[in-house]
């Protein structure tokens, strides 16, 4: 996938939270740069503010510091040109799949009709259309969770460890799904987990956050050809070049400790 | 199962459950055993009242109550009286619950009249609506209107209670996805927050309307021209107690029917639940 | 050492919530200044209307002649006297009614055999709405305060009975394998883990039988007594004396309240290891 101008833009970012006695910082000059296409992961261990990072470029947690821009603009709110996948799918427990998919919009609009019916095609939901989410699995709750963010034709997907709560092979089965997606809208994506072959097998850059304060740590390009494989050689290098990194945060975090007491 | 008053079925629901798994056999020999004990109170009774061991003034034997029930539905007395007391129950509910539902969907959403508002509401929910009854009385007179207050009054808290509840209990997270998608105000309304409140507004009219029979029950022993509560002090005066029984049997069968009608339409209105899969 | 963390959000909304109880006092005295803002201004009106005579003083009485009328009723002894014979008649009411229940709750709710004998036909009376067989209990016992003892007792057996029932059978089943591992003999199960799981759920059923307690001895002695806070307010109303009535109304919902914020109070007591 060819990469050209600039989509999101991130510059000297600074986040942090209020508690009782002080406040702490979750995100420290992040700087990052996201092109147009682009499928980037972002991968640290629980703490490290990837989450946060996420929703302020959603615009769903504001009052930081820095410039957080997409398509040139400020973003001030949420808003239907980002995109936002949660780690529960939180369907609409009374809607129908494909009314979930179409939620605030209406299904008689002709236009929406067919792009839903599209979209079912897309995440291979057909069959389902009229089902409630009681009856479906994880797997199949997350990708209509999916359907329905595409259907607003974001600019950029966010993607919050959209994964996590799944089984191993569905989940396997649904990066799958995920990567088929990008490829055919080219949407640009952004997803964060802390599985570091999702990172890998999806990404075209990789984005290390280590904790406390949330900092970028680490940028590796992965430079492997679609589809990948997670048994070839390729693959295990950029996983091992990846788990260096995390040593390097481990041995940070533990020499921090120890001058700490 | 939340914690939902006096509304609750409690055994049944275990019997059901059991039921379904060991079959009509089954079944047929637990209603055997359940009916076992009404059975033998209703031999005992019969036996007592027909040999004169009790006075037929203080209890009436079954046979004599199954009497009077066949005499005052065929004079037509019972279903007059009945009529009476339903058009009376359903105004008083009426009245009631959509003074609770514009009230409560207004302290719901609105922040401001929440803060204002709700305290005093908490404050007068704590009154026995029942002690309220003499000085609506004082007020309305002993008229209609006094008996219909009486009944919107006892049915106006549970569904306001409910309505606030459960709008301020919608899950934020599906909020969050409203926001996400950039829903409007009206569309946040009618897709996430009126959904999403239902089960608990359904739940809440359905004690509402619990409430408000015991509110006509209340109204009508307290002073009535007509009504089922009016064939019950009529009787009480003229000393007959087994129309007195059939007041109180009619009473029972009555608020045990409106209950199944409103659950019949939860169910229709909550097909997406989870918990209401399958029967 | 990551592992321990939640995901710093969390973990940092989370107290975000407790910083503001700590600064709550300020929060409370101004939901409190909120709060009252409505009552306060309805009184002052009340008060106002009434003074300059726009509203009959028959029907509404002012809030001052009302606590006038407290205070009456408070140093002729009235007020205690009758208070008295309600109380006794509560007590002995919800005693008796709620005692059965919660036994009753327990033998069922510790044997299917009972269960399948009984429930149904408790289920059954239950049914019967509680206030309509005032007359019949007025015809067995008189217009004394057995038939009001009588008819409390029977609204208060079946919250406490329902409720004790349902905290037995929803006992965590896991917890039960547990004990089965743990080979706990049938009395230690009861005591040590279906009693203490039952608790919760029976608070609930104590503090609904004391609501339908005040509520049905409000109705008993409004409906022919001879003493008593009911009996006293529909006295008054017969003479139409509405500032008693409205006494009587204060009165019942103070009393309501009190009643259940010492359940309240037990309820933090028994349940401190709840997690909410």
């Amino acid at each position: 996938m060819s990469t050209s101008s600039s989509l999101l833009n991130i510059q000297g970012l600074d986040k942090s939270f209020q508690t009782e006695q002080q406040s702490v910082q979750a995100l420290r000059q992040i700087e990052l740069d996201v092109k147009e296409g682009e499928f980037v992961t972002v991968i640290g261990p629980s703490g490290c503010g990837k989450s946060t990072l996420l929703r302020i470029i959603a615009g769903l947690d504001t009052g930081y510091e820095g410039s957080v821009k997409l398509g040139g603009q400020p973003i001030t709110g949420p808003g239907i040109d980002k995109g936002f996948i949660f780690q529960e799918p939180r369907l609409f427990p009374w809607l129908t799949v494909e009314k979930n998919i179409a939620a605030d919009l209406s299904l008689r609009d002709k236009d929406v009709r067919r792009r839903v019916d599209e979209l079912i095609e897309l995440v291979k939901l057909k069959g389902f259309e009229q089902a409630y989410p009681k009856a479906l699995s994880g797997g199949m709750a997350q990708r209509v969770a999916i359907a329905r963010a595409l259907l607003r034709n974001p600019r950029i997907l966010l993607l919050d460890e959209p994964f996590g709560a799944l089984d191993a092979f569905t989940r396997a089965h649904m990066q799958e799904v995920l990567l088929d997606i990008w490829e055919r809208n080219g949407t640009t994506m952004i997803l964060v987990t802390h599985d570091i072959d999702e990172a890998v097998f999806l990404g075209n850059r990789i984005i290390i956050l280590k904790p406390r304060p949330g900092e970028i740590r680490g940028r590796v390009t992965v430079d492997l050809p679609y589809p990948r494989k997670k048994s070839s050689a390729g693959f295990q290098e950029f996983r091992y070049k990846v788990l260096n990194e995390f040593e390097r945060i481990d041995e940070l975090a533990f020499g921090e400790a120890g001058a700490g007491i | 199962m939340r914690e939902q008053a006096h509304t609750l079925p409690s055994g049944t629901l275990t019997a059901q459950r059991r039921r379904v798994r060991t079959g009509s056999g089954g079944f047929g020999r637990h209603f055997l055993v359940a009916a076992l004990l009404p059975a033998i109170i209703l031999v005992v009774w019969q036996w007592a009242g027909s040999t004169g061991r009790v006075s037929p003034l203080l209890l009436p034997s079954p046979l004599a109550i199954g009497e009077a029930f066949v005499r005052l539905s065929l004079s037509g007395e019972l279903f007059i009286q009945l009529w009476h007391s339903l058009v009376r129950a359903s105004t008083g509910v009426f009245y009631g619950s959509l003074a609770a539902l514009l009230l409560g969907g207004i302290v719901g959403l609105s922040r401001t009249v929440r803060k204002l508002v709700d305290p005093s509401l908490q404050l007068l929910r704590l009154t026995p609506s029942l002690a309220t009854a003499p000085i609506i009385i004082l007020w309305f007179g002993f008229g209609e209107t006094s008996k219909i207050v009486i009944i919107g009054f006892g049915a106006f808290f549970p569904l306001y209670m409910s309505m606030v509840q459960s709008i301020l209990g919608v899950d934020s997270k599906l909020t969050e996805v409203t926001r996400v998608l950039a829903f409007g105000r009206g569309k946040q309304l009618t897709r996430l927050v009126l959904p999403a409140a239902l089960p608990g507004i359904l739940s809440g009219l359905r004690l509402s309307i619990a409430y408000g029979w015991l509110g006509l029950v209340v109204a009508e022993l307290l002073g009535s021209q007509s009504g089922i509560g009016y064939l019950m002090s009529h009787a009480q005066t003229n000393s007959q107690p087994e129309v007195i029984f059939v007041g109180v049997i009619i009473f029972a069968v009555m608020g045990k029917l409106i209950d199944l009608f409103v659950v019949t339409i939860e169910r229709r209105l909550l097909r997406w639940r989870d918990s209401f899969t399958g029967n | 050492m990551s592992v321990r963390q939640d995901d710093l959000a969390e973990a940092a909304r989370k107290p975000l919530r407790r910083a503001w109880v700590i600064r709550g006092s300020g929060r409370w005295l101004s939901s409190l200044a909120w709060g009252s803002a409505l009552p306060v201004a309805f009184l002052l009106l009340w008060q106002w209307l009434g003074d300059q005579e726009l509203i009959s003083p028959l029907l509404f009485p002012t809030p001052l002649v009302i606590l006038e009328s407290f205070g009456w009723l408070w140093n002729t002894g009235m007020l205690a006297e009758n208070f008295g014979a309600s109380l006794y008649r509560m007590a002995a009411g919800f005693g008796l009614g709620g005692g059965l229940g919660l036994l009753l709750g327990l033998f069922v709710g510790l044997s299917r055999g009972m269960e399948k004998l009984l429930d149904s036909t408790v289920q059954m009376v239950r049914m019967v709405p509680h206030i309509s067989v005032t007359f019949l209990f007025v015809l067995w016992f008189g217009i004394g305060d057995t038939s009001k003892i009588m008819l409390i007792a029977k609204g208060c057996f079946f919250p406490l009975y329902i409720y004790t029932f349902l905290g037995i059978r929803n006992t965590d089943r896991k917890l039960f394998e547990v004990t089965r591992v743990l080979a706990y003999s049938r009395f230690k199960q009861i005591v040590r883990l279906v009693l203490p799981a039952s608790v919760p759920n029976i608070v609930v059923g104590v503090r609904l039988s004391l609501a339908v307690a005040w509520g049905s001895l409000v109705v008993a002695e409004m409906m022919g007594a001879s003493s008593g806070l009911g009996f006293l307010m529909m006295d008054a109303r017969a003479m139409s004396d509405t500032p008693t009535v409205f006494v009587g109304i204060a009165l019942f919902t103070v009393l309501g309240v009190i009643t259940d914020v010492i359940v309240l109070l037990v309820e933090r007591r028994l349940l401190a290891w709840r997690d909410s």
